[in-house]
């Protein structure tokens, strides 16, 4: 044995390797990963991080006020703290540790420049309230912003406030609805195809439009025939996500537009994707009244845990007068915000938010436009749809893509070729979490058996796309081979086996109690 | 016992119908974790949502396969949505319908005319 001067042995003992044989942990931790619980279940709930002064008044002023049990607070110092969150970050997955291929979720790498600017004291310490001559410079990026949101979509105006998405498909149902009201012609259905992501017919259900289905066509594109079937003097609005959540472009889209605006409608646009087209088509061109953009898929901002969310909606002029408050003005060289409107629109719609919408996401997504350039912008759509159709060149030989020809900027498979493996779609991609990638979107959109939905986003690079596709290709022919114990135990290797969904979904325990702790929390 | 092209399947006797989904459905869509069922005395246009399944997967609507009123709703559903899964074509009933026009029976498939449906799909 080759030992060092303190008797510290450098290299693995010859034959140790324990392959097939790894014991389990004594105490629950695996290499250098802690097994956390919840922080209720921790041990010391009197015990507490901060150094309370003793209240001045005598508890006994309470009266009957005076809490009779403990409140059953955790009680944590500041290093138990940041060692519980961080721990817990450690079983999650993120896009700053691997790619993340979830389709129409545009999961693209938040850059630090954006991160930066966002820390900025003049925009991260500013308050809503504040006077607006103390804040022109952030009134000014709002601004600024919104003028690259309205000439990259070729529309009129935008409204900055909503908080995501699906409050962006909120306000765009909103200021359609108003300006039908406005006209004296309320209408009561809206159209939406098979294809659509479920918070369309969500939306249009919750302004109380109701939903009516547009039949999808073979080749994976809204059923022009259907739809005019369908339209009519009570149809408000149609909603189209394009390219669609089959990774296609409506190519129809112009007629679509023209049909709808023809029955007195309106062409709400799900802006999710606008990934693949930025740059390169104005949704505006396309005859489109409405759409919002997930500056958290299009524009880099973190998903979920970075922040809050924002969905800004652009509106054509038709829909202009009906944009909600606040929206920031420039008068001379001043910043202002108009936060009450005149006329029919002061009736019609009003305020969507308590303010003014979520700076910090405005930094970042200003931050990536101006880092990026018009040019850079462009080339972010033509990469991205490259990447997609690279996964998709590599991987069809052996899965089956859902429709024929090139795609946009996520590619489409279905579950054809498990026929006769026994392997499900959710089989293959737990299988995907031991090999070390999220699983793509499963079973979504609904049209397509079984689907797997990848979308890699421009900013994988050939070699991280090869590094994938390799390893979905080794399963692939595992899967045909017969290996099905793989599939269908997997994930072996995750902090927890598979899941229960069924089971959570049916007896959701939604409220932590003390009694159900013990031996339940790490199942 | 008819079937619809969109899977539900009806039973009927005498002026009333019995709702529910088929079996090729039920597998088709999971585990069902949760049925909304119509209320007593809703009058239903075929077509209209009569009831809403949802499984893991996804949630969907179930249509009346013919026109009618809601005389009897399967409150067990709600408890016990696995009822669905386990017997969708006996004891995962959604709902029973006065039926409004018995003629719209004969646009349904029976059994051998379903089955050939679901081979063609």
């Amino acid at each position: 044995m080759s030992m060092n001067a303190v008797g510290r042995p450098t290299r693995p003992v010859p034959g140790l390797t324990l392959a097939g044989t790894i014991p389990a942990t004594l105490g629950g931790g695996r290499g250098l990963l802690q097994d956390e619980g919840l922080i209720f279940e921790r041990e010391g709930w009197d015990s507490s991080g901060v150094d309370l002064p003793e209240p001045s008044r005598d508890a006994a002023d309470l009266g009957d006020m005076v809490r009779k049990a403990p409140m059953r607070l955790p009680g944590l110092s500041e290093p138990e703290a940041m060692r519980h969150y961080v721990r817990l970050s450690q079983k999650n997955h993120a896009i700053d540790l691997a790619l993340y291929p979830l389709g129409s979720c545009t999961m693209k790498h938040n850059p630090r420049l954006n991160e930066k600017m966002a820390r900025l004291p003049g925009f991260a310490d500013v308050h809503p309230l504040q006077p607006q001559s103390t804040v022109q410079g952030a009134l000014g990026l709002m601004d600024q912003l919104a003028h690259w949101l309205m000439t990259l979509t070729g529309m009129s105006a935008v409204a900055m406030s909503p908080k995501a998405g699906a409050h962006g498909e909120l306000c765009g149902l909103l200021a359609i609805r108003a300006a039908h009201e406005a006209r004296g012609d309320a209408r009561k259905r809206v159209l939406v195809p098979t294809s659509a992501h479920g918070t369309n017919p969500a939306t249009a259900a919750f302004v109380g439009y109701e939903v009516e289905e547009i039949a999808q066509t073979a080749d994976g594109r809204v059923d022009i025939a259907d739809l005019a079937a369908k339209l009519g003097p009570d149809v408000a609005a149609i909603m189209v996500t394009n390219p669609n959540t089959c990774g296609l472009f409506e190519r129809d889209v112009i007629e679509i537009a023209e049909l709808v605006h023809a029955a007195g409608a309106y062409f709400y646009c799900d802006g999710a994707n606008f990934n693949a087209i930025v740059g390169r088509v104005r949704p505006g061109d396309l005859g489109v009244d409405a759409m919002h953009i997930n500056l958290h898929k299009t524009f880099s901002t973190p998903h979920g845990g970075g922040g809050p969310g924002s969905g800004p909606v652009v509106l054509s002029a038709a829909l202009a007068p009906f944009a909600p408050t606040p929206f920031v003005v420039k008068r001379g060289e001043v910043y202002e915000l108009v936060e009450y409107r005149e006329g029919e629109a002061a009736q019609a719609f009003g305020r969507l938010c308590a303010f003014h919408g979520q700076m910090g996401m405005y930094v970042r997504a200003l931050s990536y436009m101006l880092s990026h350039g018009a040019d850079g912008l462009k080339q972010v759509a033509e990469d991205a749809v490259l990447n997609a159709n690279y996964i998709k060149a590599r991987l069809s030989g052996v899965m089956s893509a859902a429709f024929e020809g090139p795609c946009m900027h996520e590619a489409l498979f279905d579950d054809h070729w498990l026929e006769g493996t026994g392997i499900t779609t959710l089989d293959f991609a737990k299988a995907m979490i031991d090999e070390g990638f999220h699983p793509m979107t499963m079973y979504f959109p609904l049209v397509v058996h079984g689907a797997m939905l990848i979308e890699p986003t421009e900013t994988e690079s050939k070699a991280e796309l090869d590094r994938f596709c390799d390893v979905l290709l080794l399963l692939a022919q595992a899967a045909k081979a017969g290996d099905a114990e793989r599939f269908k135990g997997a994930p072996f290797h995750a902090p927890l086996r598979r899941l229960d969904e069924t089971l959570a979904a049916r007896k959701p325990r939604l409220r932590w109690r003390p009694e159900l702790s013990v031996g339940v929390a790490a199942e | 016992m008819f079937f619809t092209k969109d899977h539900e399947w009806i039973k009927v006797d005498g002026d009333v119908a019995t709702v529910g989904i088929s079996a090729y459905a039920a597998e088709q869509l999971g585990d069902v974790v949760f049925v909304e069922v119509p209320d007593l005395g809703k009058v239903l246009t075929v077509g209209d949502s009569l009831a809403v399944v949802e499984s893991v997967k996804a949630a969907s609507d179930v249509y009346a396969p013919v026109s009618g009123e809601v005389i009897e709703a399967n409150g067990d559903l709600a408890a016990a949505p696995e009822t669905v899964n386990a017997d969708p074509e006996g004891a995962g009933w959604f709902a029973k319908l006065k039926i409004a026009d018995p003629g719209q029976i004969a646009g349904l498939m029976d059994r051998a005319a379903y089955d050939a449906f679901l081979a063609s799909l």
